[in-house]
């Protein structure tokens, strides 16, 4: 087959041609409003969105969502200190927004283009990791507490102490893998508040754990519920969505956040700096912020959510929920984690070494 | 042939600078950076800045760090050992095969690298643990004898480790020892069996000096990546088996503190550069041409 039919590709042919090109280019139509692409980087948490909420905002907006997964804070806030990748939105914990703001590693949002801001319950519109929420807005909550299996217990285990400080579930029990979360909860145990800062105290909690170290079959770091639904563990400290996704599976597996008080976490939506398109990120932001789509993200992925429109258009089975929305005296004894600073997290950092070289 | 091209420059060059290409661009330039790092300092949360000081090293040599550094050491050590105690029979059953069999025997040892490192370390677990199949396994035989049965804790203790890192890096041992045996000289053997010696004697004073450099290089081969490991000690490990590997990337990750973790990471090239400087001084003359050697 001939590619130039009438001889070689002469100067004059190849300018010809790539002027017809340009010409088609400028010919196709393209949405006066809108000078960004139409895509959207999203990086979040894996099994985090519903299950259609990504069709559903490309068929609203055409605006076409690429979701990459990150497993924790830390691989996102490490994949995100020597510059952005080319993320639109992400989701950092709270924690993990103070330490961004902090780094000036987020772009303020434009509330002039999220008018559905105002589905968010009130208590959510401000936090003290961003003040009134110039940069990120809430996505989900939730606590960490106590997953357990009801017919291998002796008694409901509404309390730390069965997991730090007692050897009735000896290599049956199993706790989280970061320093933060375990110290936290030790913390609360001691009864100390989450963000204890003194390094007494944290000393005090390092021997504590020691101690009940030959008590603990491991640090599972995401999958106690999967050790918990095989039954290699029977008893183990998790986040209170990852065990609501083994209860559907098995009955016999129950939650409970214990009476010394845990963590109250909660997961944002926030834009980095460097993003190549913030337009498109707070239109999707305002698209989850809508009832009716957080109401499917929320009924397909089990948690929290703080937009109480959506709340609404829940059934009782899960607004009522113990496991996903705890009782106000429960959640009167819970405590937001803060970012405590360098200092505090290298001594929490050797504190841990300590105790799993222990 | 060699010595034609050799003495043709382009061939030379053209054949000397893409694997430099690949040493600078993949090894020595993403070192340097690491190695720069050791010797900064953090300044707030995300920046570093080269200040050329020596905290790091001084933190790295503290008692936690270097016991670990000691537990990955003995971990490797014994991984080496366990490795050599199989691999050697393996290696040399494989290469006294009949022909027909050796590449079957051979793509048995190698097949396993086709499956990804961390399904393979899944795959250990879902045989390993409580309810997996080793114990299936058990459960039902001492049902057949008729013998109470408790399952055996397998998992998440050092024992899994060593077995899951033996798993991975047998390969590593019984290819090395594979191609000495494979370059052997049988004709030493039939003249050593002539002079009367006896099996034992074959094994000590014949096999094991002409192969020492292959069991050095499988030795080597094993002990390094396995001193490095942080898949294996994560997955399989319990509260006790946390590797050195594991507690750089805690730094990485959750302690944020970048020169800390560049500066352990140091501490494991140096060692892996000593022991490579440690074979080349003791054993260099074993590499040597026959004729210049030392006996």
């Amino acid at each position: 087959m001939k590619l130039f039919p009438g001889g070689h590709l002469s100067r004059r042919r190849f300018l010809a041609g790539t002027g017809a090109v340009a010409a088609g280019l400028s010919l196709i139509s393209r949405q006066a409003w809108c000078d960004e692409t139409p895509k959207l980087n999203f990086y979040n948490w894996d099994t985090y969105i519903g299950e259609t909420t990504l069709k559903d905002f490309k068929v609203a907006s055409g605006i076409n969502v690429k979701m990459d997964l990150f497993a924790d804070n830390d691989e996102l806030f490490a994949k995100l200190k020597v510059g952005n990748p080319g993320y639109d939105l992400i989701v950092p914990s709270s924690d993990y927004v103070e330490r961004m703001i902090l780094a000036d590693m987020l772009m303020p949002l434009n509330d002039d283009m999220i008018p559905n801001r105002f589905n968010i319950q009130e208590s959510f519109f401000d936090a003290s990791f961003d003040p009134g929420r110039k940069y990120s807005l809430p996505y989900m909550w939730g606590t960490m507490g106590i997953g357990y299996r009801k017919s291998k217990m002796n008694s409901t285990p509404d309390s730390w102490k069965w997991l730090f400080d007692s050897d009735r579930y000896k290599g049956r029990c199993a706790l989280l893998s970061e320093a933060s979360d375990v110290l936290g909860a030790a913390f609360k145990y001691m009864g100390y508040s989450l963000n204890t800062k003194d390094p007494k105290i944290i000393k005090e909690a390092e021997k504590l754990l020691i101690k009940q170290k030959p008590n603990i079959k491991v640090f599972a770091p995401d999958n106690g519920q999967d050790l918990l639904l095989s039954g290699e563990v029977d008893i183990t400290m998790e986040w209170n969505g990852d065990i609501l996704q083994v209860m559907e599976e098995d009955p016999d597996i129950s939650y409970i956040v214990p009476k010394e008080g845990s963590a109250v976490w909660e997961d944002a939506l926030a834009i980095p700096k460097g993003a190549p398109h913030p337009e498109n990120a707070h239109r999707f932001i305002n698209f989850i912020l809508e009832p009716s789509v957080g109401a499917k993200i929320a009924d397909f992925i089990q948690y929290a959510t703080p937009n109480k429109a959506a709340k609404q258009l829940m059934p009782e089975s899960y607004s009522k929920n113990p496991a996903i929305y705890p009782s106000n005296e429960t959640l009167s004894s819970c405590e937001s984690s803060f970012y405590l600073g360098a200092d505090v997290v290298r001594l929490y950092d050797e504190a841990w070494s300590r105790v799993l070289s222990a | 042939m060699m010595k034609q091209v050799g003495s043709h420059r382009l061939i030379f060059w053209l054949t000397f600078i893409p694997p430099t290409l690949w040493l600078l661009i993949f090894l020595l330039i993403p070192l340097s950076i690491i190695g720069s790092f050791s010797f900064s300092e953090k300044r707030g949360l995300i920046d570093i800045e080269l200040s050329w000081i020596l905290n790091n090293y001084i933190r790295a040599a503290d008692l936690i760090y270097l016991s670990t550094l000691i537990k990955s050491i003995g971990v490797a050590g014994i991984t080496t050992v366990i490795c050599f105690l199989f691999g050697f029979p393996l290696a040399l059953g494989i290469a006294s095969a009949p022909p027909r069999w050796k590449s079957i025997l051979l793509i048995a040892v190698i097949l396993p690298f086709c499956v990804n490192l961390l399904i393979r370390t899944y795959a250990l677990i879902a045989v390993f643990r409580t309810r997996g199949f080793f114990n299936f396994g058990l459960e039902w035989f001492a049902d057949l004898i008729n013998v109470p049965f408790e399952p055996l804790s397998l998992l998440y203790n050092d024992t899994a480790v060593i077995l899951g890192l033996v798993y991975v890096h047998l390969p590593f041992m019984v290819l090395p020892l594979y191609a000495g045996f494979e370059g052997f000289n049988k004709t030493l053997l039939e003249a050593a069996l002539d002079l009367g010696a006896s099996k034992l004697e074959l094994l000590t004073s014949i096999i094991i000096p002409i192969i020492t450099p292959s069991i050095i290089s499988g030795c080597i081969l094993v002990f390094i990546p396995a001193l490095g490991s942080y898949l294996t000690p994560e997955l399989l490990g319990g509260p006790n088996s946390q590797m050195i590997a594991n507690v750089i990337e805690r730094q990485f990750m959750n302690a944020n503190d970048w020169p800390f973790g560049s500066a352990l990471s140091m501490v494991l090239v140096y060692l892996t550069f000593g022991i490579l400087a440690l074979r080349y001084l003791c054993f260099n003359n074993l590499y040597l041409d026959k004729n210049k050697r030392r006996l």
